[in-house]
């Protein structure tokens, strides 16, 4: 970690119409050339977190500041420059290449936009084609004739082409077979060291998580609820949800033979949040204060932050550890 | 070259869908009568010969000819040329305006949305002829206004559509991800979106052709539309309709040939709206 942030966000707030509250004072610091994860459920505030990073989504409050600037500063100040200092994987990777035209010229539009050298950037392309082991025939293909993964290898080009400081990956081995995930995310984290890059992976899967990066932010209805080390946070989870999370994980939760924390209910809704800690109405260990005080994100003896009354309390059962 | 291959895809399933190769076979004729007129039409279409007006169809008049002794058939094919190039020039204006307004709409909000489309209800609420009625009787009529007028009553189907079309697709994935990827505005409504919306709206082109070719007929035919010398059907069933106690061949010939000609263009534009959206035609 350098001393300066390369993504910082002070009580980030993005609020959708009057009430859905997408995003709630959300604080974070990730020092450029981290690689942080961010799990949580739909609706957690995770791609919102993301798309407010590329500008795809204003701030109803709060500050967003990539590599030491304002995002709306530097939107107006660059827009172009702002695109070329950070790139975004985008979910559903075929449908973000715009379906009437050739991959090829999909790929030529970043020489077009940004003014890139013609001659050395269809040098890289060639250059990145062989390592992320496409054919060059692709190039004279349309997006719906390749494949979920190649589609996904696309966009890598396609965002890395403009020599990004900072990468934001949101799913980006969702519905892809496990053995061409493996190959995306060795890929991936190959590229975050070459480039030193600042790499921030959202997944619903936990294995995507705990391979891949070194920090993790669990996030729950807008909130990030904890914020660990990877290691940490996968061995001792201290919030409930962490570790509730991570208890229904089978091929996790094998590692150390314990059962699964079943959670009751749906995540609320975020135009109807409950009061005092949002996790109260389904955690297994809540008091009444819990229902009356929001808790805070409070440092943890292992490095972490943790926003909880009563962080490391839930036990998960047959390990007997508290 | 893709496109190239795609539009002949796009070609071979209309002339696969039921009534699609014979709309299109017919289209093209009519398009090639239009464009050769002068050469096929065996007689000047303006000639008089009062002498054998109301002839039957014989070996020098195909049609027989009408009240003055002009040759139906000539009559009727210089008027395919008068057809196709209000058709034409009607929906190409049509369609080039009421993309750019309804692209507009989309794109502005307050004021200028609202105005567009309050013009657009506004042209709707009227029956197009009764619009270019209105118009003409205000205006006076010639060629050109009478394009003008028909294509104006016309922009609100091609507004609506784009308008739509813009809205849905802004939002898809692909729009968020050249946003992120730094391109203008102006590059992905032109290089992006406009592409993905041009489908629908060449398909309700088709569809809108005849009913132009009508509209200018009802036009003429009601005297308010092309005058003579340009040979208009809807002016030739005018000048058959006007005879009838006399001869009822001028009107059968022009309402066959009008009748053709909008059916050629529906089953065409049927056929080509099966072709663009297969999930159209879904039907056992």
């Amino acid at each position: 970690m350098t001393a300066s942030p390369g993504i910082r966000l002070g009580a980030l707030s993005v609020t959708f119409g009057r009430a859905i509250r997408a995003l709630d004072r959300v604080t974070l610091e990730v020092g450029e050339g981290e690689t942080v994860g961010i799990v949580g459920e739909s609706g957690s505030g995770k791609s919102t977190l993301c798309r407010t990073l590329v500008g795809l989504t204003r701030p109803t409050a709060g500050e967003v500041e990539v590599l030491g600037e304002p995002v709306t500063v530097a939107l107006r100040r660059d827009p172009r420059g702002y695109r070329r200092r950070i790139q975004m994987l985008m979910q559903d990777a075929v449908a973000t290449l715009s379906p009437r035209m050739t991959i090829g010229r999909l790929l030529a539009e970043a020489v077009a936009i940004h003014g890139l050298d013609r001659d050395e950037t269809e040098e890289r392309i060639r250059s990145f084609l062989g390592r992320l082991r496409l054919p060059p025939s692709i190039l004279g293909r349309y997006p719906h004739e390749i494949s979920g993964g190649q589609a996904r290898r696309i966009g890598v080009i396609r965002a890395l082409l403009l020599r990004p400081r900072v990468l934001v990956a949101d799913e980006p081995t969702a519905g892809l077979d496990v053995s061409v995930q493996g190959e995306l995310l060795n890929l991936l984290m190959e590229f975050q060291r070459e480039l030193d890059l600042t790499f921030m992976i959202v997944s619903h899967n936990l294995h995507v998580i705990k391979r891949v990066t070194r920090r993790t932010l669990v996030m729950y209805l807008g909130q990030i609820v904890e914020d660990a080390p990877t290691r940490d946070l996968f061995a001792r989870p201290a919030h409930p949800y962490a570790t509730a999370l991570i208890s229904t994980n089978p091929l996790l939760a094998a590692e150390d033979g314990g059962g699964a924390i079943i959670l009751r209910g749906e995540i609320p809704s975020n135009a109807a949040l409950p009061p005092g800690c949002r996790f109260h109405t389904r955690c297994p260990v809540a008091r009444p204060v819990c229902a009356e005080t929001m808790p805070e994100l409070e440092p943890t003896a292992a490095g972490g932050q943790v926003r909880c009354h009563f962080p490391g309390t839930l036990a998960r059962p047959g390990t007997g550890a508290a | 070259m893709h496109a190239a291959a795609a539009l002949a895809a796009t070609l071979g399933r209309v002339v696969r869908h039921p009534g699609g190769a014979f709309g299109a076979g017919l289209v093209l004729l009519i398009l090639l009568t239009a464009i050769l007129a002068p050469g096929i039409a065996p007689h000047d279409p303006n000639r008089l010969d009062v002498v054998s007006a109301f002839a039957p169809p014989s070996g020098g008049h195909w049609l027989g000819t009408d009240q003055l002794g002009r040759d139906l058939l000539s009559r009727h094919i210089f008027g395919t040329r008068i057809a196709m190039a209000v058709a034409l020039s009607v929906i190409a204006i049509a369609l080039a305006a009421g993309m750019l307004l309804g692209v507009l709409s989309a794109y502005t909000s307050g004021p200028v949305e609202r105005a567009i489309l309050v013009a657009f209800d506004s042209i709707s609420s009227f029956p197009s002829v009764i619009l270019a009625m209105a118009a003409v009787a205000v205006l006076g009529s010639s060629m050109p206004m009478l394009i003008v007028v028909i294509a104006t009553s016309l922009i609100p189907h091609y507004g609506r559509v784009a308008r739509a079309q813009v809205l849905s697709a802004r939002n898809e994935p692909y729009v968020e991800a050249e946003q992120v990827l730094g391109a203008s505005g102006v590059r992905i409504l032109l290089a992006h979106i406009v592409p993905n919306i041009i489908a629908p709206l060449i398909v309700i082109a088709s569809l809108d052709i005849p009913v132009v070719i009508a509209i200018e007929a009802s036009l003429s035919f009601l005297g308010l539309g092309l005058r003579p010398p340009l040979t208009s059907w809807g002016g030739l069933l005018q000048d058959g309709y006007q005879n009838l106690a006399r001869s009822a061949l001028p009107v059968m010939v022009s309402s066959g040939v009008l009748a053709v000609a909008t059916l050629a263009f529906t089953m065409f534009g049927e056929a080509l709206r099966h072709a663009i959206d297969p999930r159209s035609g879904r039907r056992a």
